[in-house]
């Protein structure tokens, strides 16, 4: 199934652009319009945070059977990562060894192609992350 | 508010179904449900049908309607209501339904459940199961929904140390358990060595921690419980029905090693039924991968955080153990017809509670459990039943 084209304009898949609560000041991601903890209060008190997109890895799966837009990339790692401002965010490796990736593993986010409407259609473009230095 | 009985249940085999369409699944279970009841059409006030993804699975929405055409109760012009929560539709159908007889709007209800998932090929079926993940932030990057159970995995075995065999150790117990069951879909049974050698789906979890693609329908019908004092020889009521809700993405949630939703579930559920874990005989719990039944057993209080692999590995929860998991053969073996799971766990335990299991009853079961989750904790329902 096709993934639907207004998701290309959500400035969070490129930015790496989550919220921030200022009365609690947590940070979120993706961004959240209503603070979970402060709820009522936090209403017009939540404004965008853009995350360092620097991390570490939480719990990774290697990825082997896979729905038909990710078919080609098979096998392919997803991660949870615990972001510096602490919020977790789903996400790729790319570029390093599979038997390199491990829990506690630091990393940093990066730009990359994700998948495509078939051979010819649309691409889409988001965060990966690869391993920090 | 009334006390609620579980006055008939019936149930399709589950399993690769090619020769039967969706309507007849439900006609099948619904009428054995009704025949099992003693109940005349005409008595039924409503129906709730629970189901995930008909639109996808078979192309076919609108099922509600469907549900009262087979039943021969369009001309009654009864309320029928499709109920979705991805896996856990049966049980939030199921608590729906209950809500209903309890407030005392409706008395005799019909609660299905039905999916019909082995008309899609290849990975369609994968892209419609991880539609029950955030789409927008999961599985657009590729996260399937093996891969959000392995998550949980490796985290669960990084932070107790689960290993890899006491995950095998719950597909083992639970195709024994489906070998005794004659409903489900697999009846094989299976060693530790064939769910290592099998292929790896999402790491760590291997094809034979998964539970499979399957069609299969499931129905009970509720009434209150002094209706059925007069009416049924066996009763069985429900002394508890909890549904909670979490953020439907595993990420927002920042819990890994278990499913808050259904921990929560449960508490609720013990308190209105005023027992304590302990006092439960007999479990149907979520085990769509092996890692979620040994995360459930945890979350519903049988044994400690981080003691679930352990206590499977020492048979506490097999037929003969402690506190038998998924006498049925859970979705694991019995199948996971994902709208009719819900449905169906509760058919297992009124089966335990009314002596009729066969080989795989439960000595002297009075109470028993039903745990039903959606997607990856988004939704949890717990539900309580007792032999009156």
């Amino acid at each position: 199934m096709g993934v639907a084209r207004y998701w290309r304009e959500i400035p969070s898949r490129y930015n790496l652009i989550g919220s921030k609560c200022n009365v609690c000041n947590e940070i979120f991601f993706p961004p959240i319009k209503i603070c979970p903890n402060c709820r009522r209060k936090s209403i017009g008190k939540i404004e965008d945070y853009k995350l360092k997109g620097v991390g570490t890895v939480e719990s990774f799966t290697i990825i082997r059977n896979a729905p038909p837009e990710f078919e080609r990339n098979v096998p392919y790692v997803i991660a949870l990562i615990k972001m510096e401002e602490g919020c977790y965010i789903t996400g790729e490796i790319v570029d390093c060894e599979y038997d390199e990736i491990h829990i506690g593993m630091k990393v940093d986010a990066c730009f990359r192609r994700i998948q495509q409407d078939g051979s010819a259609g649309a691409i889409y473009y988001g965060y990966k992350f690869r391993k920090a230095d | 508010m009334r006390e609620v009985a579980v006055i008939g249940v019936g149930m399709t085999e589950f399993g690769e179904l090619w020769e039967k369409s969706f309507r007849e699944l439900v006609g099948e279970a619904g009428i054995k449900a009704i025949e099992d009841a003693g109940i005349e059409g005409e008595r039924i006030d409503a129906l709730y049908l629970g189901g995930m993804s008909a639109g996808r699975f078979i192309g076919q929405e609108h099922i509600a309607s469907i549900a009262v055409e087979v039943a021969g109760l369009h001309g009654l012009h009864i309320p029928s209501t499709r109920v979705e929560a991805a896996c856990a539709s049966g049980g939030v159908a199921m608590h729906q339904a209950y809500i209903a007889v309890a407030s005392g709007i409706y008395d005799i209800v019909v609660v299905g459940g039905a999916e019909k998932m082995t008309d899609v090929v290849g990975g369609e079926a994968t892209d419609i199961l991880a539609s029950a993940a955030d789409r927008e932030w999961e599985a657009f990057l590729g996260l399937t929904f093996p891969g959000l159970y392995a998550l949980m995995a490796r985290y669960h075995m990084h932070k107790y140390g689960t290993t890899q065999e006491q995950l095998a150790m719950v597909a083992v117990k639970n195709h024994y358990n489906g070998s005794l069951n004659p409903k489900a879909q697999f009846r094989n049974r299976i060693t530790v060595e064939d769910v290592l050698n099998s292929q790896i789906v999402a790491d760590p979890l291997h094809l034979l921690d998964c539970s499979p693609i399957s069609d299969g329908s499931a129905a009970v019908v509720l009434a209150p419980l002094d209706f059925a004092k007069k009416h049924c020889e066996k009763l069985v009521k429900i002394s508890a029905s909890v549904q909670a809700n979490d953020a439907i993405s595993l990420h927002r949630r920042k819990v890994f090693d278990g499913i808050p939703a259904a921990q929560h579930a449960a508490k609720k559920a013990y308190k209105m039924a005023g027992i304590e874990a302990k006092d439960i005989d007999v479990a149907e719990v979520h085990d769509c991968f092996t890692i979620a039944e040994i995360m459930a057993i945890e979350d519903l209080g049988f044994f400690e955080k981080g003691k679930g692999g352990k206590a499977v590995e020492n048979g506490l929860t097999e037929l003969e153990g402690e506190i038998p998991i998924n006498t049925s053969g859970g979705l694991k073996a019995k199948g996971h017809p994902v709208g009719a799971t819900g449905v169906a766990q509760i058919i297992e335990i009124v089966q335990q509670l009314r002596g009729e299991a066969g080989q795989r009853q439960v000595k002297e079961a009075k109470i028993g459990l039903t745990h039903n989750i959606g997607g990856s904790g988004g939704t949890a329902v717990v539900h309580i039943l007792e032999v009156v």
